[in-house]
This record gives structure tokens, C-alpha cells and sequence, in this order.
């Protein structure tokens, strides 16, 4: 079993530690061996997506020596003390680790899931192991068969929807230089989603409060220096952006997500507010962090490969319970503005969805309701959904194009 | 005096009142023998700030404590200059110049007096609730935590001649910057398990009857695994067990549980959910498990 994994394993030391007091007879041989391990250990989790540097290899080496090991429960500690600083890293940490420091059933486990699968009877259901793990691991091994590519809809299916999960993959167009010089115009005007708030730190000023430090500082170099006065600083409100993804809003989606890059990346650093994004159909993606990307066409090919649920059906009201327990008390700070971009479009339970959205405003200072179904004339609030919703936003307006957005702003202007 | 191996650590909290996990007391432990800050990161009430006091008081150290909040500033956290005094000062000649920025006119603050090279033994600083504080004062632990010093641009840099050992707590409302958890050791802490739970409760509030202190914790390990908006950590367990205590009650029945679930519970739609039918049946399931 041990040499199975040689194609692609590192080559040299990769002899994990066998249970316990593998390491009794501790030369200066036997410490090497671990600190190769350690060392390709921290190299599988970087694969994996875990930012483990070399510092953190050295300190989990130093603090082997000082815990010792005797039990592999302190030695998984010891190791995750040092290597881990997020509290989603956790499970692919334990993973690996398990993996890594041989535990003989994941490891055939992860190794069943790199071959091809085996005709006969599944024993139970697969378990939930990392893929990303896995080629962590095994770079060179064959890329497990993939899942059947979901079936393409003819059928227009814009503007219905449906709670039925459709999980589908997306390919969205390159933006043209045009498009991105009208886009870049639109999120430049886009001001007044921004929200300037005083903090409780301070700044230099005219007027305002006398500011001691700086007086005194300016009265010991001469003596006849002014008053210095300060005043409290302001900084722009963060901002989170949920986006609707579904079937019914498939036609926007693009734009949405340039969107929420254009937010993300500002060229104006300086009062940019902080930016979260989420997208979400039948489930609640997390974008912000493939957002970082500078280039809006890598930016968004990144989220389309990333979020499985395109152009399926709305769950509204369970993605925004989602958010609300999972998301909100963390992104979310009091003076926070939330950007809710859906057509409000959702069959599910009308009471749930009020809850949900209540539960939102409380949690944020502006619940801001970008709905492209405004554009049509004479728009009533009829379906359930919308009638749930409009009593927690704060702002409800159309958002169909770049030219509606460009509309928006100079209402919001007035 | 700093414990010499992860048991010994995991005995002297246990001594002092804390039931620790042993990856807790494997993260302590690394922190205090390789002088690393300790990042606790977790639900609240799971007594994080708890374990700093707890070290504070078996290393039989000092604790500074640091609450953050936003705008808290250097003036705040680390020094403040006694401008009245230095005016006053000014105003009868006794200083000019070069001597107005003299350590006598320096008031120090928390992180401060933890590094301060005259403190007899180095003390133990909790930096509590870390993301309350704004980012900007992140930037400036950098130099506390890695160095233990600061610097002050009127005077000069102030080192620790043994660094303190720093605690740092948050409740994860945000992220934390990864330059500040590079310095740290990490640990994430999980509600306990039911048996912990116990042993924290027969620890923590001795006089609650052993058969009530059990159906408590059965109660809560129930709670927990409903959907809630806000679950039930450590702290509200022993709070509530104190509050049973006073209601002089012996075992848990619906009536009880109903007017004593503010205790428990800090969101009306949590309350609304679990009052009623919800906590009957979880009352249900107590009593089958105690019989069946």
C-alpha cells in the first residue's frame, strides 16, 4: 500500500510516521526524516489551497521538538496549531492529515477516488473527501472520470422559475474593450452606493477638536505654533453584494458579476468601501475571494467554473437563511450596506422569505433592492415573493442594463 | 515554572478550573515554550478569555487585558502623553525642548505595560475580542507581536526583556489579517462535548445535583444541534444551571425551562422556536434516555 501512491508522492521521505512512536529511536537520521515529512506535508496542503510558508514548516519542526511524540492526537495538534489560521481550513487540515500519516483506510479511499470507478455494489456512499486533496497529493495520477456535463436547455427559460436544483456549468463571453471602458464609466459613478460614516479615530484639521499631540509637538519646536485641531475620520461603508443567479435572471448574470468586480477591484483604492459578493440560484456561493483577480474576465471565468447552480431555480428565502446564519454576523458590521440583486421571483414559502429579509435589514444599516423586473412598465408587486421582500428594503430600483445603472445613480444623485 | 509537557499543562488548568480539550492544551502549551502569541478563535462563550485568566493564574503571572473596540487607537492601547502635566511643566519652566518628551510624561496603556522592560516577571496580556478593534490597529500589533516592543517616534523603541504571553480572542464577526495569525498559533474553539461539558459544569457550579446537571447538558447538547441564529456556549450553560439553582429547582420540567430560556437564548426567533412544543420535545428525549 505504501509504495501505491509512489507516482506522484514526493520520492524521497515520504514515509509517514506509522502510528505510534514511530520515531523512538531519535537520531539525527530520524528527525531528518520528519522534517522531510513535515516539510512534504506542508507542500500537500499548499497544494490543496492552504497558505502554509516555509516559516510555518520551521515552527511546526520547533514545536515538534518541545511537544515531542508520543501520541499522534498531540502530534495532529501540534502540526495544526502551527499550520492552520482559518477556521475553514480545519477539515482539509484533518483530512490531509489523515491521509498523510497513514490512516490505510483514507488513503484507498482517496486512491479509489483518483481510479476509475470499480464495477460492483457501493458499500455506502462515498465520502465527502477533498478533490483538490487528492490532486494535492497524487498530481500525476489519472483525473477521475468526471461527472456527466449537465443537459443544455433549449428552451427559453428566462423568465421562469422553479425550486427544482439544476445544476449547470457557464460560460460567459470576454467583455469587449468598449464594454469595459462603459462599464468601468457606470461603477465610477456608482458613488452613491457608498455610504460615508464617521469612525471613532481621528484625523488632522482646521477646525474642530484641539489635538494635543501635534500642538505640543509643533510648541516644542517653536514656541508661537497654533492650535492644531482635529476630527473624526470617515470612512465608506462596507458593502455586500448577494446576487441572484437563477434561471429567471440568467440573462443579467454577466453583468452582474462585472459588477461586483468592478466594486471588488476600485482604481481608487483610497475610498473604496470593503466589498463581500455572493451569488446564489439554489444555493449560496462565496465569490469574494475569486474576485481579488484584477482581470474581470479571469475574475469571472473563475466564479462561472466555481458556482454549480447556473440558471437553475431560485431558493430565495433558504439561500438568504444561509447568509443570515452563516455569513451575516461576520461580514456584516452595523453600518454595513447590503446589495440585493434578484427579481424576487421565488414560489417557496412567502413567510419564510419575509423572516429571512427581516432578519437581513436588522442586520445591516441599508438593504438596497436592485430588481430588473422594474423595467417593465406598470410593474405591480403581485407574486408572493415581492410582496415579501419590499416592506424590509430601504431602496428598491430597476437594474436590467449598464444604461438602467447609470439611470439609478442619478436618481439616487437627486 | 512554565509547565514541561502537554499533560502538565493540561493538569494545572484542570487545577485551576478550566477542562481544557487536549488540542487546547497542546496550542497553550506551544504557545508558552516557544513564546508564541495564541490566536483562540470561536463561537462566544466557549471561554476563550476564560483560559487567559486561568494561565494567568497558574503561571501565578499578571494579567493585562486589553478590550478592543472600534477606534480604539495607540493612545488607547499603547501610550498616551501627559500633555496637562507637560504644559504645566512648560508653563513654569522646568522643561524645554529636548526633555518635554521624557518617559515621566508617558502614561502607558495595556500593551504598554505588558512590555514594560521594568515589569519584574512578564505578565500575561489578553488582547480581547480582536475584531472589534477597525483593521488599522492590526497593523499595529505587528511589532508587539512578533518583536514584543514598541516603538515611540518621541523616544525610542521599548522592548520587553522576557516577552509576555499574549492571548489574543475573536469571536470571528471578521476576518482577521492573516499577517497578525502569522505570528500566532491558531486554535479553534469548539463547543464541548456532552461528557466535557459535564466535568466544566460539576467543575464550575459544584452544588447543582449531579441527575440535574446531566439533564442540563443533555438539554443544551439538544439545543445545539437545532438550526438556531445563536447557540448556546459554556458560559450560558453555567448560567443557567446557576439560575435552576436559584429557582431552587431539582429537575428540568417544561414550566421552568419556558421562563428561564432568556438565560439561554439572546434572539426572540430563537426563543419563539424553541419555546413550546420544541423543548417539550427535547424534555421527552431527556427523560426516554434516562429511563430507556
Amino acid at each position: 500500500m505504501a509504495d501505491t501512491p509512489g507516482a506522484g508522492s514526493p520520492q524521497a521521505g515520504w514515509r509517514p510516521l506509522g502510528g505510534q512512536n514511530a520515531t523512538e529511536g531519535r537520531g539525527p537520521e530520524a528527525n531528518n526524516h520528519l522534517a522531510t515529512n513535515v516539510m512534504h506535508f506542508a507542500r500537500v496542503l499548499r497544494e490543496a489551497g492552504m497558505p502554509v510558508g516555509t516559516d510555518r514548516v520551521q515552527l511546526s519542526l520547533k514545536a515538534l521538538q518541545v511537544a515531542g511524540l508520543e501520541s499522534r492526537r498531540d502530534f495532529q495538534a501540534t502540526l495544526a496549531a502551527c499550520m492552520v489560521d482559518r477556521a475553514e481550513h480545519r477539515p482539509l487540515f484533518e483530512q490531509a492529515f489523515h491521509i498523510f500519516w497513514r490512516d490505510p483506510d483514507l488513503l484507498g479511499r482517496v486512491m479509489a477516488m483518483l481510479l476509475p470507478q470499480a464495477e460492483g455494489k457501493p458499500m455506502r456512499p462515498p465520502p465527502p473527501e477533498n478533490r483538490r486533496l487528492a490532486q494535492a497529493l497524487f498530481p500525476h495520477a489519472p483525473e477521475a472520470q468526471r461527472e456527466p456535463q449537465a443537459q443544455k436547455i433549449e428552451v427559453d427559460a428566462q423568465m421562469s422559475w422553479s425550486e427544482r436544483e439544476l445544476l449547470q456549468q457557464r460560460d460567459f463571453e470576454t467583455m469587449t474593450a468598449e464594454e469595459w471602458a462603459q462599464a468601468q464609466q457606470v461603477l465610477a459613478s456608482m458613488r452613491p452606493f457608498f455610504e460615508t460614516r464617521p469612525t471613532r479615530r481621528r484625523q488632522s484639521a482646521l477646525r474642530g477638536r484641539v489635538d494635543w499631540r501635534a500642538s505640543l509637538r509643533a510648541q516644542g519646536r517653536s514656541e508661537a505654533a497654533p492650535l492644531r485641531f482635529q476630527k473624526p475620520r470617515q470612512h465608506v461603508a462596507p458593502l455586500t453584494v448577494l446576487a441572484d443567479i437563477s434561471g429567471s435572471m440568467s440573462r443579467y448574470s454577466r453583468m452582474l458579476l462585472h459588477l461586483a468586480h468592478g466594486l471588488s477591484n476600485p482604481r481608487e483604492r483610497r475610498h473604496a468601501p470593503r466589498v463581500t459578493s455572493f451569488v446564489f440560484g439554489t444555493r449560496l456561493t462565496p465569490i469574494t475571494r475569486l474576485l481579488k483577480q484584477r482581470d474581470p474576465d479571469l475574475a469571472v471565468a473563475a466564479v462561472a467554473q466555481r458556482v454549480a447552480d447556473w440558471s437553475g431555480g431560485t431558493r430565495l428565502a433558504a439561500c438568504l437563511h444561509d447568509f443570515n446564519k452563516h455569513w451575516a454576523r461576520r461580514v456584516l458590521s452595523s453600518d454595513a450596506t447590503v446589495l440585493l440583486i434578484t427579481d424576487g421571483l421565488e414560489q417557496g414559502d412567502a413567510e419564510a422569505l419575509a423572516f429571512e429579509a427581516r432578519r437581513l435589514r436588522l442586520g445591516c444599516r441599508r438593504l438596497i433592492w436592485l430588481n430588473p423586473l422594474l423595467r417593465f412598465e406598470g410593474f405591480e408587486p403581485r407574486a408572493a415573493g415581492v410582496r415579501a421582500l419590499l416592506p424590509e428594503v430601504s431602496l428598491h430600483i430597476p437594474a436590467h442594463n449598464l444604461a438602467s445603472l447609470e439611470h439609478l445613480t442619478k436618481l439616487l444623485c437627486n | 515554572m512554565i509547565p514541561a509537557s502537554i499533560d502538565e499543562t493540561a493538569a494545572g488548568l484542570l487545577a485551576h478550573g478550566y477542562v481544557a480539550q487536549r488540542e487546547l492544551a497542546t496550542a497553550a502549551f506551544l504557545a508558552l515554550r516557544l513564546q508564541r502569541p495564541l490566536f483562540l478563535e470561536g463561537e462566544p462563550g466557549t471561554g476563550k478569555t476564560e483560559i487567559a485568566k486561568t494561565l494567568a493564574a497558574l503561571l501565578d503571572r499578571p494579567l493585562i487585558r486589553l478590550q478592543c473596540y472600534e477606534g480604539l487607537d495607540l493612545a488607547g492601547a499603547a501610550y498616551e502623553w501627559n500633555y496637562a502635566r507637560q504644559m504645566l511643566e512648560i508653563k513654569l519652566g522646568q522643561v524645554s525642548g529636548e526633555d518635554l518628551f521624557a518617559r515621566r510624561f508617558l502614561i502607558p496603556r495595556a500593551l504598554l505595560q505588558a512590555i514594560d522592560p521594568a515589569n519584574p516577571v512578564a505578565p500575561v496580556l489578553l488582547i480581547d475580542e480582536l475584531d472589534r478593534a477597525d483593521e488599522p490597529f492590526e497593523a499595529f500589533l505587528l511589532e508587539v507581536l512578533s518583536e514584543f516592543q514598541i516603538t515611540i517616534p518621541e523616544l525610542g523603541v521599548i522592548k520587553a526583556l522576557a516577552p509576555p504571553i499574549v492571548i489574543i480572542t475573536s469571536n470571528r464577526t471578521r476576518e482577521i489579517h492573516d499577517a497578525v495569525k502569522r505570528r500566532c498559533l491558531y486554535h479553534w474553539v469548539d463547543f464541548p462535548s456532552a461528557a466535557r461539558e459535564l466535568e466544566i459544569l460539576r467543575l464550575r457550579v459544584p452544588e447543582a445535583p449531579a441527575a440535574l446537571a446531566r439533564q442540563i447538558v443533555a438539554f443544551i447538547q439538544g439545543l445545539r444541534a437545532l438550526d438556531l441564529y445563536k447557540l448556546p456556549g459554556v458560559a450560558e450553560t453555567i448560567e443557567w444551571s446557576r439560575a435552576l439553582l436559584e429557582l431552587n429547582a431539582l429537575q428540568l420540567d417544561p414550566e421552568t425551562v419556558q421562563s428561564t430560556l432568556g438565560v439561554l437564548l439572546k434572539y426572540q426567533d430563537d426563543i419563539a422556536r424553541v419555546q413550546g412544543s420544541e423543548a417539550a420535545r427535547l424534555l421527552a428525549q431527556l427523560k426516554i434516555e434516562a429511563h430507556g
